[in-house]
């Protein structure tokens, strides 16, 4: 049974819409695993004698040990962000018969052959392997060290998934876990109630007494049960499978009818931002990132460097614009051909995602204005920045857009979820971010810094006032594109 | 109303499509009847400019749809669930098309007024989205949304699928009326014989992207439909 339910994934692995589309990003991945890998793996050689050189007067495992429940909290917040519970598509398995333990095993096993579950190992081994063969300690004591070590490391595996099946449908719920993490946390730091060295302490009797190592195996064994059952409570289709529908808030954005014949469509767009899931990460990274200035205006490295003041400005003020800006069309993907068939002129439609992203322009521009903290320069020059992106950087990236044929799923988190990225939409960020950094250079080195603003700000407005034009050339590019685009929308999966 | 010339269209060399000639006068219902891959849906994808033609031409009073925009406001339609968007309630969905046919919200909520019997209580004032209500019950708000701002063309792929008997009865019933009342051109496609006689003056039936039969409903047509169907089975 199990190799038919691999035969099955392996199909759905080859087959899947963007297979070989996404070469790219395959390799990219690829790439930045293999880096990992190097990471972890040297890292585990290297950080007996690294510890042993920086605290010669401590024991390094002692110390490795003191750090291991620390090690082991951020392994599980990685985990929560990035992996989720390998669910094959069970639903077309239900009526076959097929019993529900081999599916729910499979499902549960699966998980174990994660790359997130290999590195650990690339850690945890040499470490063990270097104290045994080179430092002497006790084989039996260290064996028993890795297999606590590793066992913890998986029921982290397992724990993730009681985690985000009891919490991703309800953020809040999550609070009191933080809190209590967070007490502990400062307890610890405060050195009143000493979590880590406990657990430190534990460890290092562990490799005293290395058949205690059992203990970890058998809350591993729990929690594996523990997600078994809760799988196989959820294998029927109102409850794991089929969306939870709860009453809807039906908020109107009412101010947006203000904006004219673009109103509906305006409306129509924060009312996805505001509902799903993905587009609403965009705003919450917006407002995060709008904080990046405080890492380059009161450093004295970058005092000497305006360019890079402009390479700020650009970003905060543009970050909304970039990030959802790049997906335009995709995030209409769904009904894409319902917005072609109906009562909509081209250039209606690229009017108002236009009018959205200067909209987003201007609330990050005010709210970049507590800069001015950091001088008057800051403020004018962020100006000229916002004038830049709703002037040039927008029209750019809708045109990019254009290139845009893949279809995004807007209940999906977006943390490291290429869904919709293609190629443009890695190199469409370089030239919004590179060419008014740029222009300002040449003209701040050459002429002078005034003059270099001035210029930003001019194109900016510039920008502005031709938008009637830049949009006819868009409508007509989208037009002769449409088809790609339906065609490619219509290719659902990763 | 609608003409059709020289139309095909081919995918990877095979032609699902071929049609040399079809007029289709204002105020007709039409039928499009054929088994699946018989072309309906491309057929209906060409008028709606949501493919190119490999050649011909579809025109629309007069407007070439591949080639202009201005069939959009006197044409609606409705595919499939891809012309919902899943995020909206009913009623904001109904009010978004209302607004981009120049419907204001008092328009709409009249309108919506003789869909109550359709809608039984289950679509508006639920409070849920789109994307949470059940086949049968999308289906229903996509057809009615096609109806908002008395187009002048209707399109409606496979519009008995998925409705329950009553709501069957209840369309039927709307779409006679829609072309005798307002003189509105209906297109509609069907696996189901019995409705689509009873609903269109004329049936078109495809087969593998040709026309091979075009006729006038009278009461003989199911028969004989019924008789075209399964003389194929008998062949093959």
């Amino acid at each position: 049974m199990f190799r038919k339910f691999l035969w099955l994934e392996w199909k759905s692995f080859l087959r899947s819409a963007s297979f070989g589309k996404s070469l790219g990003l395959k390799i990219l991945m690829a790439f930045l695993a293999l880096y990992f890998s190097i990471m972890f793996l040297s890292l585990g050689i290297a950080l007996f004698p690294l510890l042993k050189e920086l605290y010669p007067e401590r024991d390094p495992v002692r110390i490795v040990n003191s750090f291991a429940l620390v090690y082991l909290l951020f392994e599980l917040i990685f985990r929560f962000m990035l992996q989720t519970l390998p669910v094959m598509d069970i639903k077309p398995l239900m009526v076959l018969p097929i019993l529900r333990k081999k599916v729910v095993n499979f499902v549960l096993i699966k998980s174990l052959f994660s790359y997130y579950n290999l590195l650990p190992l690339l850690l945890i081994v040499p470490f063990g392997l270097y104290c045994i063969l080179q430092e002497g300690y006790s084989a039996k004591g260290m064996t028993g060290w890795m297999i606590a070590m590793y066992a913890s490391t998986l029921c982290i595996n397992y724990l993730n998934f009681i985690i985000k099946k009891r919490f991703t449908e309800n953020l809040k719920a999550l609070l009191p876990v933080v809190a209590i993490g967070l007490i502990l946390a400062l307890l610890d730091y405060l050195k009143i109630f000493e979590i880590t060295n406990y657990f430190g302490e534990v460890l290092n009797y562990l490799i005293q007494n290395p058949y205690l190592a059992i203990a970890p195996i058998v809350i591993l064994i729990l929690l594996f049960v523990w997600n078994y059952y809760n799988l196989k409570g959820k294998f029927y289709l109102d409850s794991g499978l089929k969306g939870k529908s709860k009453a809807v808030n039906t908020r109107e954005f009412g101010w947006t009818r203000k904006f004219g014949s673009i109103a509906p469509f305006l409306q129509q767009d924060i009312k996805l931002i505001w509902r799903n899931k993905r587009p609403k990460t965009t705003i919450y990274m917006s407002l995060i990132l709008l904080g990046y200035g405080l890492l380059f205006y009161p450093n004295e490295t970058y005092q000497g460097m305006p360019a890079f003041f402009v390479f700020v400005g650009i970003f905060i003020t543009g970050i909304f614009m970039i990030n959802f800006g790049q997906f335009v069309p995709s995030w209409d993907s769904s009904y894409y051909q319902m917005m072609m068939a109906q009562n909509i002129p081209m250039k209606q439609y690229l009017a108002s995602k236009l009018g959205l992203i200067t909209f987003s322009v201007v609330v990050l521009f005010i709210l970049s204005t507590p800069y001015v903290y950091f001088g008057w320069d800051i403020l004018v020059l962020n100006l000229a920045c916002a004038l830049y992106n709703m002037g040039v950087n927008a029209p750019l990236l809708i045109f990019a857009g254009s290139f845009n044929k893949k279809a995004i799923d807007l209940d999906k988190s977006p943390f490291m979820n290429y869904q919709g990225t293609g190629a443009s939409q890695w190199l469409v960020g370089l030239p919004l971010l590179l060419i008014p950094i740029f222009l300002f250079w040449i003209i701040n080195k050459f002429i002078n810094y005034e003059i270099a603003i001035g210029f930003l700000a001019f194109m900016g407005v510039l920008g502005l006032i031709l938008r009637p034009h830049f949009l006819s050339f868009l409508a007509q590019r989208y037009r002769s594109r449409k088809y790609v685009m339906i065609q490619g929308f219509k290719q659902k999966g990763d | 109303m609608i003409t059709a010339t020289n139309l095909s269209k081919l995918y990877n060399g095979t032609k699902v499509l071929d049609i040399e000639h079809l007029d289709i006068p204002s105020g007709q219902n039409f039928g499009l009847v054929g088994n699946n891959g018989a072309g309906k849906t491309t057929f209906f994808s060409l008028l709606l400019d949501l493919i190119q033609p490999t050649t011909g031409n579809i025109f629309s009073k007069d407007i070439t749809v591949s080639e202009s925009e201005d069939w959009k406001p006197f044409t609606s339609s409705f595919i499939d669930e891809s012309f919902l968007i899943g995020y909206l309630t009913p009623e904001e969905y109904f009010y978004f098309i209302g607004e981009l046919r120049n419907r204001n919200r008092a328009d709409i909520d009249v309108f919506l007024t003789q869909f109550e019997d359709l809608f039984n209580g289950e679509i508006i004032g639920r409070k849920k989205y789109l994307r949470d209500l059940s086949k049968g019950n999308q289906k229903k708000v996509g057809i009615v949304a096609a109806l908002i701002g008395d187009p002048e063309v209707v399109i409606l792929d496979e519009p008995f699928a998925n409705l329950d008997p009553s709501t069957q009865i209840r369309l039927k019933k709307l779409l006679k009326e829609l072309s005798q009342i307002s003189g509105t051109t209906v297109l509609i496609s069907s696996h189901d014989l019995s409705h689509v006689t009873e609903v269109c003056e004329r049936i078109v039936v495809l087969d593998k992207g040709v026309i091979v039969r075009d006729m006038e409903t009278s009461e003989a047509t199911l028969t004989e439909l019924e008789e075209y169907f399964s003389a194929e089975i008998a062949e093959g």
